[in-house]
């Protein structure tokens, strides 16, 4: 298997080279998902909100070919330029001659995973066009030169003394200082001054809803917000699943989003917005980029329902331990590793593989996407279809032939637990996946099924 | 062109329609309680001022704002002597703005958040540049959940633009450390009106 990238196994390892911050992006991020337990456990109806999230989103993905016309009549009666991009390059293209018809060098965005998906920034960098963050984690991965390595959290891999070095260098802040409150403070300054000088914002969509053509935008800095009232040409990027069919649905939705991804009630800006402002153009631009191929995948179209809150990463085991970066994909994590399968096949084999399939992912899932079980799923499809690892193959091919031969399994089971015992530099050695970055258990003295031959009542 | 193409993949695609929920069960009409209302905004760093006249305003702002050079009031009443024609332009004529005395159409006891449309403060990033940001909400006005605004009060958009302000402007992007103003807003006021009887 060839990959222009490392695979998620040896990703992760790099990552793991450093065991303090391992420690704590893991811990960090489970103090998240705690956060997101307390605030839904205090919603007695929590449950029932879930399942009237999902519920919707199978009504739209049912309808969604009349939703997306009633959005774009709507939206147009409302002033708005509706475009559609068939893919990633499409999309791309629509908004650079959107930039190229105002003439500008240098314009501000907010997040929207839609255009890290579209490999937008460095697109329009290539162009001649440079893109400004303003998301404050953004800003910091973009300065870096890194991507995003969580949807909601973008630089949750950086400790704050890197990002003060890079503001050192960047923004000119005092050499040593990583004062969070310092930092963010400078940023503050940095950016107000792009917001005044850009004359296109570019914006993603959290939600669209077709009964009313609008689109709501949620942040807590506030940069959405000031990017798209300080235009003159505000460019809305959207997926096309961000539809919902009717206003009063956002209720649902707006609850459930800010308390599953960080734990707060809310977000502090949920922007509704519908026409553009006297004098400026509002550009929609609709993305399919391999959403209705996946909606043609029965096992893998609920997919489609999700809302980017980002709880699935926070509660994963294998994310909290193995960082973002290691998915090679905008979107990490588990949403990550059975959306990716879909645009590439060959080139995201191995992501599904790379879960416990524990099912807390699904457990925390605010639409109640199957996750665990589409990573199951996409496990077997890739498999049928050639891409799984060698290595991966022949190991299921020798658990098949000792686990459906009794005989085997016993020999094989005493042997192995004599060889750990007796010398365990066997297994206790950088050649064994397994022994990397963790300790192997100790072999207990018998197999189960003779501790319950001594054991079972009579 | 595309979009022909994405929507008869769509079409193609689609799964069998399915009914929509019914939302009523998760109303609460009749239960907006402006004190559960208040410890929200307290809790995401909103400071809120019970007051039964608008010529409370004055004396409060005095007493918990410093260096204030330019205040925006929506209404006269609000804060006699603020700024005027500060509505000419392209928005960017707020950028030294200090604070800005808001209305706001109501708020959502379960999450601290308050309405505010274009229609009321004009200029669309008034609420977003200003410094320090106060919305004034009667307290007849704290509805019980998102469900009770959506159904009650906004169930139609009337205006281009509206928004959720649910505290002052945050971050946590550095290390999750909670810091308040990020790019909007760096404190919210929520004068919480109730008239004397």
């Amino acid at each position: 298997m060839e990959h222009q990238h490392k695979e998620h196994a040896l990703l992760a390892e790099d990552f793991n080279a450093n065991e303090p911050r391992v420690n704590w992006h893991d811990e960090t991020l489970w103090w998240i998902r705690q956060k997101r337990d307390k605030i839904a456990w205090s919603i007695p109806e929590w449950e029932e909100l879930r399942e009237a999230a999902s519920r919707i989103k199978h009504n739209v993905l049912g309808n969604l070919h009349d939703y997306l016309l009633e959005f774009e009549r709507k939206a147009q009666e409302n002033g708005a330029i509706v475009h559609w991009a068939a893919d990633a390059a499409e999309h791309n293209k629509i908004v650079l001659q959107l930039l190229q018809e105002q003439g500008v060098k240098r314009m501000v965005k907010s997040k929207s995973m839609l255009t890290e998906e579209c490999h937008l920034n460095p697109y329009l960098d290539e162009h001649g066009i440079e893109v400004i963050d303003t998301d404050l984690g953004e800003r910091i991965v973009q300065l870096a030169k890194e991507p995003p390595s969580h949807i909601v959290l973008p630089c949750i891999h950086k400790k704050k003394e890197e990002i003060g070095e890079l503001f050192h260098e960047h923004l000119g802040t005092p050499a040593g200082n990583a004062d969070p409150k310092f930092l963010t403070a400078a940023a503050r300054q940095h950016l107000r001054k792009e917001f005044i000088q850009s004359r296109v914002a570019i914006t993603g969509v959290n939600f669209a809803v077709a009964e009313t053509g609008e689109m709501v935008v949620c942040t807590n800095e506030g940069n959405a917000d000031m990017g798209a009232h300080l235009a003159d040409v505000h460019i809305a990027c959207m997926g096309i699943e961000k539809i919902i069919p009717q206003r009063k649905h956002l209720g649902v939705f707006l609850r459930l989003l800010a308390r599953s991804a960080t734990g707060q009630p809310i977000t502090t800006y949920s922007s509704h917005f519908r026409s553009p402002k006297a004098g400026q153009q509002l550009h929609i631009v609709l993305v399919d980029n391999g959403r209705s191929r996946q909606l043609g995948r029965e096992d893998f179209r609920n997919s489609l329902k999700c809302i980017r809150c980002g709880a699935c990463m926070n509660t994963c085991p294998v994310y909290r331990r193995s960082g973002g970066h290691s998915y090679h994909n905008a979107i990490a994590g588990p949403i990550g590793a059975i959306l990716a399968p879909n645009l590439d096949m060959k080139e995201y084999a191995d992501l599904p593989f790379a879960s416990t399939l524990c099912g807390s992912c699904s457990n925390v899932c605010p639409v109640k996407i199957d996750i665990h079980q589409q990573l199951y799923k996409w496990r077997q499809v890739i498999t049928q279809e050639g891409y799984a690892k060698k290595t991966k193959a022949a190991g299921m091919h020798a658990m098949n032939i000792v686990l459906s031969k009794p005989g085997i399994y016993k020999t094989a089971g005493g042997v192995g637990r004599w060889v750990m015992r007796t010398f365990p530099a066997v297994v206790n050695n950088g050649m064994n996946p397994w022994f990397k970055q963790r300790e192997m258990p100790a072999p207990p003295k018998q197999s189960f099924a003779d501790w319950y031959k001594k054991n079972r009542p009579e | 062109m595309s979009r022909e193409s994405i929507l008869a993949a769509i079409k193609n695609n689609q799964p069998d329609h399915q009914a929509l929920p019914d939302l009523d069960a998760f109303r609460r009409p009749d239960t907006g309680d402006p004190a559960a209302f208040k410890k929200v905004v307290e809790a995401l760093g909103g400071q809120v001022f019970e007051i039964s006249s608008y010529t409370e305003i004055q004396a409060l702002i005095a007493e918990h704002y410093t260096d204030l050079n330019k205040v925006v009031a929506i209404q006269d009443s609000y804060l006699p002597g603020a700024a005027t024609q500060w509505e000419t332009g392209d928005g960017r004529q707020l950028e030294d703005v200090d604070l800005a005395i808001i209305p706001g159409q109501f708020g959502v006891a379960e999450n601290g958040a308050i309405w505010i449309t274009e229609n009321e403060v004009k200029v669309r990033v008034l609420p977003f540049i200003t410094q320090h940001l106060a919305v004034v909400v009667a307290a007849k006005d704290i509805l019980a959940t998102m469900h009770d605004a959506y159904e009650e009060r906004i169930a139609r958009p009337e205006s281009g633009f509206g928004v959720f302000i649910a505290g002052p402007s945050k971050t946590a992007d550095i290390e999750q450390s909670l810091v308040l103003g990020a790019h909007g807003a760096k404190s919210l006021t929520v004068f919480l009106y109730t008239p004397k009887p």
